[in-house]
């Protein structure tokens, strides 16, 4: 299939492979971040390990937009749809998150009106359908999915309607980054950049990574060649001891990004003081709300939102996995208490969280998988 | 923002199963917690047998309401019928879990089985609710190894709902049961109300006859060196029934796969007598057979992504949506455990049929490592491929 295979040759990933082997240091360990959960998906997804030396740890980050929304935003959005005459509307990717009380698919099964869609501007259809019901949609994701978002308030806005909101969870990525980096408990070589997100906010946000932190940043597609291919840019870039920000992902990657999606992120939101991320706990100047001009699109002034901060269960530890310090079997419930269907942890609930791609794709001995693979 | 300003968090109250599922955990690992920490590849070993024993334990229904996840065909269908049906109704017959029930009646013996129909559009580009109520009940009664003869046919009808939509439907089914040489001996109608129904449901259960005096079938009996085979493309039913919702405006040239299979499996059970097991790729799709052969008979399913045949249409759709074409249910669509040495055979078998042109050997059965389904990606990695979790869930970046 055009556009697809031609990411996918294996003749290529071998090519890329020894080369990658080459540029090893005999005795030095790398460990890259791959931020991007879609990133995370597809090296499971491809099996992409398999080609990577034994020196080579792909340790995987935060941006899982599902993964680090905190159990207790699930409860506010859970009392918001169960409110009288509400339509809630949320991506599929969050049907399944655990709040305290359960998730959306309990809640919906116990009666509460929350449907799935494919964009938010869907969400608008359902609004002008029932025009005696109030929809709010519950927007979550990085700098990927906020213009759409966005576009939608405008949208919502030009068209009058006032029977539609935004329960509003849009995060950024830099500080979540930054926050990595400053923690004490993990050491990093490079990173493997997010691309979807860069094609909004471009590659120059990432530059204080190799400046201030002298890491190496390529910003990579989600395709295995592209992955395969920046690791290698950042294998080459620490063996020849520099750190910049490079873009493997050029054919939709712009290095300044999208101005116009900026613009319209920027005109209908503004950043929040600090906004709790599951795991990471609260990081100042992380996340987006409405702006007071929009106010009559923001549920969170429409409704009573409880606000109620719920702790994780104990034994969870979704945090050390998002911050890359534990590999997702090192969890103590990984795959016992905590599996896709019953989830504890977000981690576990996304195709694109680390826990459930490492589940459902690379559950087996390596080793003995070799094995298997040669024969 | 209201009240949502205290960074250190009370312990909130939860739903029941967590701390349930906690404690059970504790149960299970607090041996393992006290010995001596080891290096980390034993370790992660550790971990995964961990894991296989979780999974190997008694399955148990944990939610407090049915989800739309009991009905997708994965493992929370699996943990329903388990947990709760076959543990009320437990008996030799319906412990094999097969496709259909085989009775022994007075020195015959006879294939039983059953199956409702609730699909969503009832008319979509190759069939309806219809044929597709009388095929997929032929091809569970076709997959072990029965002669279909009879159908009952019970169906559930919406107030309104227009009689013109009746007529077409029972007239595809009356086409499809010739085609599959079946009748239709007995039935039933409700009708309720406007709004407790869809328009119109049909359930048929399906009699046959056991001719078949080979080896015996079932996904129990694959064992290491056996091929897999598909008879033609997967996954064009589900896709089909996705883009006919028109939810996702998106249109594609692709048809429902679905077909009445007993011909095709008469012609490969009469060419070779190394058929292992047959089954009829569903709910779920290729992937849970394969894993029901793998933990049924406790042995590796080892799976070339290149070789598995799938319809340009149905990937293109399936990357879009960020779904697995391997889970993507099938009408018509045969998978097929056979004795390595007749493969070749049974594979000409297939392929001599207007049905199986497209069949395929997918993979192959080896020992290690046992109960997994190992998939060689295209790209030259290798992957498990579980069982499905919930409604196949799109991605959103």
């Amino acid at each position: 299939m055009r556009f697809v295979d031609e990411f996918r040759d294996a003749d290529k990933a071998h090519a890329l492979a020894a080369k990658i082997a080459a540029l090893c240091e005999p005795g030095r360990q790398y460990k890259l971040m791959e931020v991007c959960g879609g990133h995370t998906h597809t090296i499971y997804k491809h099996g992409l390990e398999d080609y990577l030396p034994e020196s080579v740890t792909l340790v995987h980050g935060p941006g899982c937009p599902v993964c680090v929304i905190p159990m207790g935003r699930v409860d506010d959005a859970i009392h918001l749809a169960s409110e009288p005459d509400v339509i809630m509307t949320s991506f599929g990717d969050m049907m399944r998150v655990p709040g305290s009380q359960g998730s959306f698919f309990d809640a919906k099964a116990a009666g509460t009106d929350i449907r799935m869609v494919y964009s938010p501007l869907d969400s608008l259809k359902i609004a002008r359908q029932n025009p005696d019901k109030r929809v709010v949609f519950m927007a979550i994701g990085f700098e990927t999915t906020t213009p759409s978002t966005a576009m939608t308030v405008l949208r919502a806005a030009a068209e009058g309607l006032e029977n539609f909101s935004i329960f509003c969870n849009h995060v950024t990525i830099i500080p979540a980054i930054k926050a990595i980096l400053d923690s004490p408990d993990l050491r990093l070589d490079g990173f493997i950049g997010p691309g979807h997100v860069s094609t909004v906010i471009g590659c120059r946000p990432y530059e204080f990574i190799a400046s201030q932190y002298g890491k190496p940043v390529v910003v990579a597609g989600f395709e295995p060649l592209d992955i395969l291919q920046s690791i290698y840019m950042l294998m080459l870039q620490l063996s020849e001891g520099r750190s910049i920000v490079e873009n493997q992902y050029t054919r939709v990657v712009p290095w300044d990004g999208n101005l116009a999606a900026l613009k319209a992120i920027n005109e209908v939101m503004e950043l929040r003081p600090y906004f709790e991320w599951r795991g990471l706990g609260f990081i100042s100047h992380s996340a987006m709300r409405m702006r007071p001009e929009y106010a009559a699109f923001d549920a969170e002034l429409l409704f009573q939102v409880p606000g109620v901060r719920v702790a994780d269960p104990k034994a969870c530890q979704c945090g050390e996995v998002l911050k890359g310090v534990l590999k997702p079997w090192e969890c103590k419930v990984f795959g016992t208490a905590c599996t896709p269907e019953t989830p504890i942890g977000t981690c576990m609930v996304s195709p694109e969280g680390a826990c459930a791609a490492y589940y459902n794709y690379g559950r087996m001995n390596r080793h003995r998988v070799v094995e298997v693979s040669i024969s | 923002m209201t009240g949502r300003t205290a960074p250190d968090a009370a312990p909130g109250p939860r739903a029941g199963w967590v701390d349930e599922a906690l404690r059970e955990h504790e149960e299970h690992t607090r041996a393992a917690m006290s010995r001596p920490k080891t290096a980390a590849p034993e370790r992660e070993q550790q971990v995964l047998d961990r894991i296989d024993r979780a999974r190997r334990r008694r399955p148990k229904v944990r939610e407090e309401r049915i989800t739309m996840s009991h009905g997708a065909g994965g493992k929370a269908t699996r943990t329903l019928v388990e947990a709760i049906f076959l543990d009320a109704f437990r008996n030799p017959l319906l412990e094999p879990l097969e496709d259909s029930a085989q009775l022994h009646l007075n020195g015959s013996r006879v294939a039983l089985t059953t199956d409702s129909y609730v699909v969503s559009p009832l008319f979509f580009p190759g069939g309806n609710i219809g044929d597709l109520a009388v095929n997929g009940t032929v091809n569970d009664l076709a997959v072990s190894g029965a002669t279909p003869l009879y159908l009952s046919a019970g169906f559930i009808l919406e107030e309104g709902f227009p009689v013109a939509d009746l007529n077409r439907i029972v007239a595809s089914m009356k086409d499809a049961a010739a085609v599959a040489g079946v009748q239709v001996v007995t039935g039933d109608t409700k009708v309720v109300q406007k709004g407790k129904a869809d328009g119109c449901y049909i359930n048929t259960a399906g009699l046959g006859v056991m001719e078949y005096d080979g080896p015996s079938l079932g996904v129990a009996t694959a064992r290491p060196g056996d091929a897999v085979i598909v008879s033609g493309t997967i996954g064009d039913h589900g896709v089909t029934i996705m883009l006919a919702r028109g939810e996702l405006d998106i249109e594609a040239d692709v048809v429902s796969d679905t077909a009445a299979m007993n011909g095709m499996i008469a012609d490969l059970l009469a060419a070779t007598t190394g058929v292992r097991a047959l089954r009829d790729a569903t709910r779920g799709g290729v992937a849970t057979i394969l894993n029901e052969v793998a933990t049924a008979a406790d042995v590796s399913v080892v799976v070339d992504e290149d070789k598995i045949p799938v319809r340009m249409e149905v990937r293109g759709a399936s990357e879009l949506l960020g779904i697995d074409p391997m889970y993507v249910a099938c009408e018509g669509r045969l998978v097929a455990v056979v004795d390595g040495a007749e493969a070749d055979k049974a594979l000409a078998a297939l392929r001599a049929h207007p049905l199986g042109e497209q069949a395929a050997i997918i993979g192959h059965v080896t020992a290690e490592p046992p109960g997994i389904v190992l998939l060689k990606t295209a790209f030259g990695g290798t992957r498990i491929v579980d069982l499905l979790v919930g409604d196949p869930l799109p991605r959103i970046c």
